[in-house]
């Protein structure tokens, strides 16, 4: 039973998972995504590990509702009406993510597994309990203060300027001679919305317009700019 | 359901986030790539928990810590989006041609 339940949701995470970069709507990639990342709290819970099952469930349902906000406000064709490409490299691409597959099944399979299994009737729950606020505490409390600390950089990366002038001010290196250009970098226009597939002619293009109507269309952002 | 066959769905779940991760021009198809990459290191550790441990708790820590690094990235990496955004209307990958100011 655990066994048929296992591989279901084996399979069903990895063709979630596989469908999110296969699907035409951004939207539908965001719930495939939330699929796969269920499936595996799913397999969590069938080890019984409790809280890690759920958490994981709970975290990637909030987690993929913000997920799919974004998608919507940055994405075009958000609703996937066009059909959609939007790949770069892909043939390496490919040959990675396979060979990353293979290489990895090739050492599970070659490795000399340890064979401990968890002992029947083991209470996973109050042991992790007693284990993250005892022993373990710091592990526990350090992952608290990264989090706090993302919050903290999440809020100044994606600030308005403040009273201290723009948010990446001081971001600016030293020019090479008083007041010059910083060394090594080519100064680049605005950013501009080139390789957006063969689908040029999408109307969510219109984003970036106004600042890029003088720079030339770049598809490639690899294109030598004269200094300005 | 044994050790072998977790990891391999581990392995495969990281296989297709490394193909996203590298292949999606979108910073937002991009990030669901190296989540779905964390996705198959988060089975892959309750799995060593599970089988390996005879349940020491300890082994859940790792689990719990592939899922704060889940939160930091999907945090720090929407908040580089929107500044960069913001910066360069760029919201795909070949706009960003050099780590400018």
């Amino acid at each position: 039973m655990t066994d048929i339940a296992f591989y279901a949701l084996s399979a069903l995470a990895i063709w979630s998972g596989w469908r999110v970069f296969r699907v035409d709507s951004m939207i539908r990639a965001t719930f495939a995504l939330m699929v796969s990342f269920i499936c595996v709290g799913g397999i969590a819970l069938l080890m019984s590990a409790d809280y890690i099952g759920i958490a994981t469930v709970f975290m990637m349902a909030v987690e993929m509702m913000v997920m799919g906000l974004f998608m919507v406000m940055f994405m075009m064709n958000p609703a996937g009406l066009n059909p959609m490409q939007m790949v770069h490299q892909h043939r390496f691409s490919i040959g990675a993510g396979i060979a990353a597959f293979i290489g990895l099944t090739v050492a599970v399979l070659a490795t000399n597994l340890p064979n401990n299994p968890l002992p029947a009737g083991r209470d996973t729950l109050h042991d992790l309990g007693v284990e993250l606020l005892g022993g373990s505490m710091l592990i526990f409390e350090t992952a608290g203060v990264t989090l706090l600390a993302t919050m903290v950089g999440a809020v100044v990366l994606s600030s308005r300027p403040g009273r201290f002038g723009d948010s990446d001010a001081g971001a600016v290196p030293p020019g090479l001679q008083p007041g010059g250009q910083p060394a090594g970098r080519k100064v680049e226009k605005s950013g501009g919305h080139g390789g957006h597939g063969g689908d040029s002619s999408h109307d969510m293009n219109m984003k970036g317009a106004p600042k890029s109507d003088d720079a030339p269309h770049k598809r490639h952002g690899k294109m030598p700019e004269e200094e300005s | 359901m044994t050790l072998t066959a977790i990891l391999v769905v581990a392995a495969a779940l990281f296989g297709i986030g490394l193909f996203g991760a590298l292949s999606q021009k979108s910073f937002v198809m991009l990030m669901m790539g190296l989540e779905l990459m964390l996705n198959g290191t988060l089975l892959a550790a309750v799995g060593f928990w599970a089988f390996t441990l005879e349940g020491a708790p300890k082994g859940q820590l790792l689990a719990i810590l592939v899922m704060a690094v889940m939160a930091v990235e999907l945090a720090i990496g929407f908040a580089l989006v929107v500044a960069v955004y913001r910066k360069r209307q760029a919201d795909v990958v070949e706009s960003l041609g050099t780590l400018k100011q």
